[in-house]
């Protein structure tokens, strides 16, 4: 029997993860090994270099670059208050120097004698990591960050935008098939992290923004709200860092599409739970998915481990078909024909026969199926 | 492994493109190479194995059991060749990793840094952010721009060789200030390639050397009056395989596989398109049209040009098409009628789940609307940086800096003799003709060109042998590779539909003679096959040119092609009606002319 590769989503309800908590820059880690931590709690904090701004002190003062260290009133390193004279021509008569002021409070960066410009740094800003999950801190890389493991529901959306964000889950839908529409949306879902069913448009996403909504789960989502929602067209799906107001996890694809039943009944058993979701999607290298991580209680229980992935598709599998025509359908793997069939465009491709719960079967190609590992 | 040229007998090669890795088998039969069997697996740079080197195992996997030959022994390549069993050399090319995200700077935005996006896109990149010192923005907003970005690469330049040192010295502070970091991996130094002012080194090298790993070239604008991109674009191409594809998963791994060196997929498909030019003394263009990338390749008089547009794919990069184009551009080509809100969640669908296949006959359709404007795109870019000898000193006047106009550009379609078409929606089109039509409309051809499609998309494949067995490359190039789809013959100036425009006159071997009236706005397909030649006199009315001027005749001996030879006579540029009934009518015909799809 051949074996076909095919990518898929998970979706497990019980698994063991461990999640790297790194820092951008080296800083100070602030828990150790064996802690246990919350999603809230901060793990690692850094500070992240002060913004940077030039004041041409050549052109200021009307002297030749080389010569500005010579007018300087203070040196690199020094520290500078806002509106404090940093540099001064020198003239017997008070009125006839002319001055410069810094803008900022800082330190004196670096001096320039080749452009005459001086830059001046401000403060660090202070920046911290928080352990995103619950669980317990498993590895600390020194400077770095630490490594955080639990026992969670893990949910791997298809496409998101907005990074990490922490709430208590609720399911705001009767069903998968269920469109989240902006009267289902209700003040008291401040704060929380939404399941919608098959699709929100712009107008529900204005609402939840508005309500204070921190992520909403869906099954679809459709291209020309995205563009709305960002403000421009989407060209390469590397998305995280957008600042919207919400994070949100699309978890089958563009257009309406029930979310699957299994995941739906997954996010409904943990009502109320804290969720930890990420929006960011990378399809390129270093591919990276959206996630659904809900910590489960009572630490890691036996067994729990790992599943590892097989790399291929076998009789009995359940699938999902990722393009037209059936799109979005589930199904179970009926045959795998190691022959290629020739499909409506004329291509002979390589297929696989799945079966609905109906019984009804259709041929689709191996590539517009994807396993959904349970 | 064999590294005997004259000894291999069996040669396994892949391409691990973005979306697919396609494996193929070269095998020596009697005295002559063949490509005898192909394998192909989705690219795993995808979870859950985010390992390249997966995906290339299950395509050996698919070649095993189409050959029979056994080929692994667990994960482990088995070598030399003995009867049925192993290989005598492994080679592979690779364009997974993704596109490189650059940063350019330059001391003036439409002098300096205009070269330097030149240069950098050139080079493959998408340019993410271009800074000039007279860009209008702050300074303090210009260093904060640099640290936010975190491109996997900056080029800065600025300044004539022997000018000002300031302006650009001050970029070089402005970078240094914002200490900005890689994209990939926070313990990497930033590569900045500098490529200004030959006289500011120094203070550059000064000023970066600490923060950045620096890298320096040739100015790119030794005068005001000259342009040099090559040598940039050369270090940021060899610096965009150590920084980015080298950081794509299991790559390292599959470097200890291969025989030779792993060769970036353009770079191999360049070294056969150069190659095949200089054998038969033509010029020639040559399309890859990918997941991720579209690489165009020409070589005019001897002079090759490569450009990368890394944004332009059929998977990854497909929305970015949308975004690029326009939806209306898209959908001009679409011969049915498909809402907006339709056709842009396929695309992003397309984008989310990058290798599924079209399997409905309309999907088809809309992907190859898709890759006309992508290819379209494309080769824009690629005439507007295929300037100058070989890259290098283009002299222009200085009034008509960067309006660069079809006659400065190398890129001549009057003197076009193949146009060549590479990439699954051209090499896996179910019909040829459907590839023919593409590339007619996407390029525009003037005058006559022949015209070829990559068979099963082995370029890449026989690139990266003739480093290895350069003869064995060609043979397979000729006999198995290139596929003639046929020669196209073009109207070049524009006219109105239904206006009598060509008289043609063919004359099939064996003396049998065809002759008919084209009017204008037409495709008209003859049959004519791949081992056929015909003498063809094709004659334009007066207010009409084939590129000979107007009235005046193309008549020569043509060899045919698997689809035949095409008459052209829809004008350049090639305008579809705004009428949406119309232009699908026209779709429809022309499509029926060329037996493009089934009734």
């Amino acid at each position: 029997m051949a074996h076909a590769y095919t990518p898929g989503l998970r979706v497990a309800e019980k698994v063991k993860i461990q999640k790297s908590r790194v820092l951008p820059l080296p800083g100070e880690i602030l828990v150790k090994r064996g802690d246990k931590v919350k999603a809230e709690t901060v793990v690692a904090k850094t500070e992240l270099p002060g913004k940077v701004f030039p004041v041409n002190v050549a052109g200021r003062l009307s002297i030749p670059p080389g010569d500005v260290p010579k007018y300087m009133l203070k040196k690199e390193g020094n520290a500078v208050e806002k509106d404090e004279i940093i540099a001064e021509s020198k003239s017997f008569l008070a009125w006839l120097r002319a001055s410069c002021f810094s803008p900022i409070k800082g330190t004196i960066e670096s001096i320039s004698t080749v452009t005459g410009q001086v830059l001046l740094r401000e403060p660090p800003q202070p920046l911290e990591v928080k352990a995103y999950i619950d669980g317990e801190v498993v590895e600390v890389m020194e400077g770095e960050g630490v490594v955080v493991e639990t026992v969670v529901t893990f949910i791997q959306g298809i496409f998101g935008i907005g990074g990490e964000t922490v709430g208590p889950l609720e399911v705001a839908v009767d069903s998968p098939d269920a469109v989240l529409t902006p009267e289902r949306i209700k003040g008291a879902h401040k704060g929380k992290v939404l399941v919608g069913g098959s699709l929100v448009r712009k107008e529900a996403l204005d609402k939840a923004i508005k309500m204070g909504v921190k992520g909403i789960v869906v099954g679809g989502i459709f291209d020309e709200d995205l563009k709305e929602l960002l403000g421009y067209d989407l060209g390469v799906a590397i998305t995280g860092s957008e600042n919207i107001g919400l994070t949100l996890v699309v978890t089958e694809g563009f257009s309406q599409i029930s979310m699957v039943k299994r995941t739906f009944e997954l996010l409904q058993g943990h009502a109320g739970m804290k969720a930890s979701i990420n929006g960011a999607t990378q399809i390129r290298a270093g591919v990276l998915r959206p996630e659904v991580i809900i910590s489960l209680p009572g630490g890691a229980p036996p067994g729990a481990e790992e599943v590892p992935v097989e790399g291929g598709m076998e009789v009995g599998d359940m699938v999902r078909i990722i393009r037209e025509p059936h799109f979005g359908r589930i199904g179970r793997v009926k045959g795998l024909p190691v022959k290629p069939q020739t499909i409506e465009t004329e291509t002979s491709v390589r297929v696989v026969e799945v079966k609905f719960t109906d019984d009804s079967s259709v041929i689709i190609p191996r590539a517009n199926v994807e396993l959904i590992k349970l | 492994m064999v590294h005997d040229p004259k000894e291999l007998k069996v040669i396994l090669a892949t391409d691990c493109g973005s979306t697919t890795t396609k494996a193929i088998l070269i095998e020596k039969k009697g005295e002559e190479y063949r490509q005898t069997y192909r394998g192909e697996a989705p690219t795993t740079v995808e979870a859950p194995f985010e390992d390249v080197t997966r995906g290339v195992l299950n395509a050996f996997t698919e070649l095993e059991e189409l050959s029979g030959r056994k080929i692994l022994e667990g994960e482990r390549i088995l070598t030399p060749a003995q009867d049925n069993t192993g290989v005598d050399i492994y080679v592979s090319t690779s364009s997974a990793g993704g596109g490189l995200q650059m940063m350019v700077a330059g001391a003036v935005k439409t002098m300096s840094a205009e070269s330097a996006q030149r240069a950098a896109l050139g080079a493959g990149a998408i340019v993410t952010s271009i800074i000039a010192s007279n860009d209008q923005r702050l300074p303090h907003e210009r260093i904060e721009l640099i640290r936010q970005n975190r491109p996997d690469m900056i080029l800065l330049s600025g300044g004539t060789d022997g000018g000002t040192v300031t302006h650009v010295v001050e970029l070089a502070e402005y970078i240094a200030a914002a200490n900005p970091k890689a994209r990939l991996g926070t313990t990497f130094k930033l590569p900045v390639v500098y490529a200004g002012n030959r006289n500011a080194r120094e203070k550059i090298h000064q000023t970066l050397e600490d923060r950045t790993v620096l890298h320096i070239t040739d100015n790119i604008r030794p005068t005001l009056e000259t342009e040099n991109l090559l040598p940039a674009r050369q270090k940021i191409q060899e610096l965009f395989l150590e920084h980015v594809m080298a950081h794509a998963p299991g790559y390292k791994k599959l470097m200890t596989w291969t025989s030779t060196p792993i060769m970036p997929t353009p770079a191999a498909v360049g070294a056969i398109v150069e190659d095949a030019a200089k054998r038969h003394n033509i010029n020639i263009i040559g399309v890859d049209i990918g997941g991720a990338t579209t690489d165009v390749f020409s070589v005019f008089d001897g002079n090759f040009t490569r450009t990368v547009s890394a944004n332009l794919g059929l998977s990854y990069s497909v929305s970015n098409v949308l975004a690029e184009a326009g939806v209306e551009n898209i959908m001009r080509w679409i011969p049915f009628d498909i809402a907006e809100a339709d056709l842009r969640n396929r695309i992003k669908n397309k984008m989310i789940r990058p290798t599924t296949i079209p399997q409905l006959l309309e999907e088809l359709k809309i992907e190859q609307a898709i890759a006309r404007e992508a290819l379209r795109l494309a080769f824009e870019q690629h005439k507007s940086l295929a300037v100058g000898l070989k890259g290098v000193q283009k002299v222009r006047d200085i009034s008509e800096l960067f309006l660069v106009r079809e006659e400065e550009t190398l890129v001549n379609m009057l003197t076009l003799d193949l146009l060549i078409g590479s990439g699954g929606v051209l090499s896996h089109a179910p019909r040829r003709s459907q590839a023919m039509m593409m590339l007619i409309d996407a390029f525009q051809p003037k005058g006559l060109t022949r015209i070829a499609v990559d068979s099963i998309f082995m370029m890449p494949h026989l690139g990266v042998l003739s480093s290895v067995h350069p003869e064995a490359a060609q043979e397979v190039f000729e006999k198995d590779c290139l596929v003639p789809l046929g020669p196209c013959i073009s109207v070049v100036n524009e006219g109105r539909p239904g206006e009598a425009c060509l008289e043609v006159k063919i004359t099939r071997p064996g003396g049998k003679e065809i002759k008919d009236s084209i009017p204008f706005g037409e495709l008209w397909l003859y049959p004519l096959s791949t081992q056929e030649e015909a003498d063809i006199e094709v004659s334009p009315t007066r207010q009409f040119d084939l590129g000979k001027g107007k009235g005046e005749s193309i008549k020569k001996k043509v060899q045919g092609g698997v689809v035949g030879l095409v008459i052209d006579s829809r004008g350049r540029p090639l305008r579809l009606p705004g009428d949406r009934a119309k232009r699908m009518e026209l779709l429809m015909r022309w499509a029926r002319a060329l037996d493009a799809y089934p009734r």
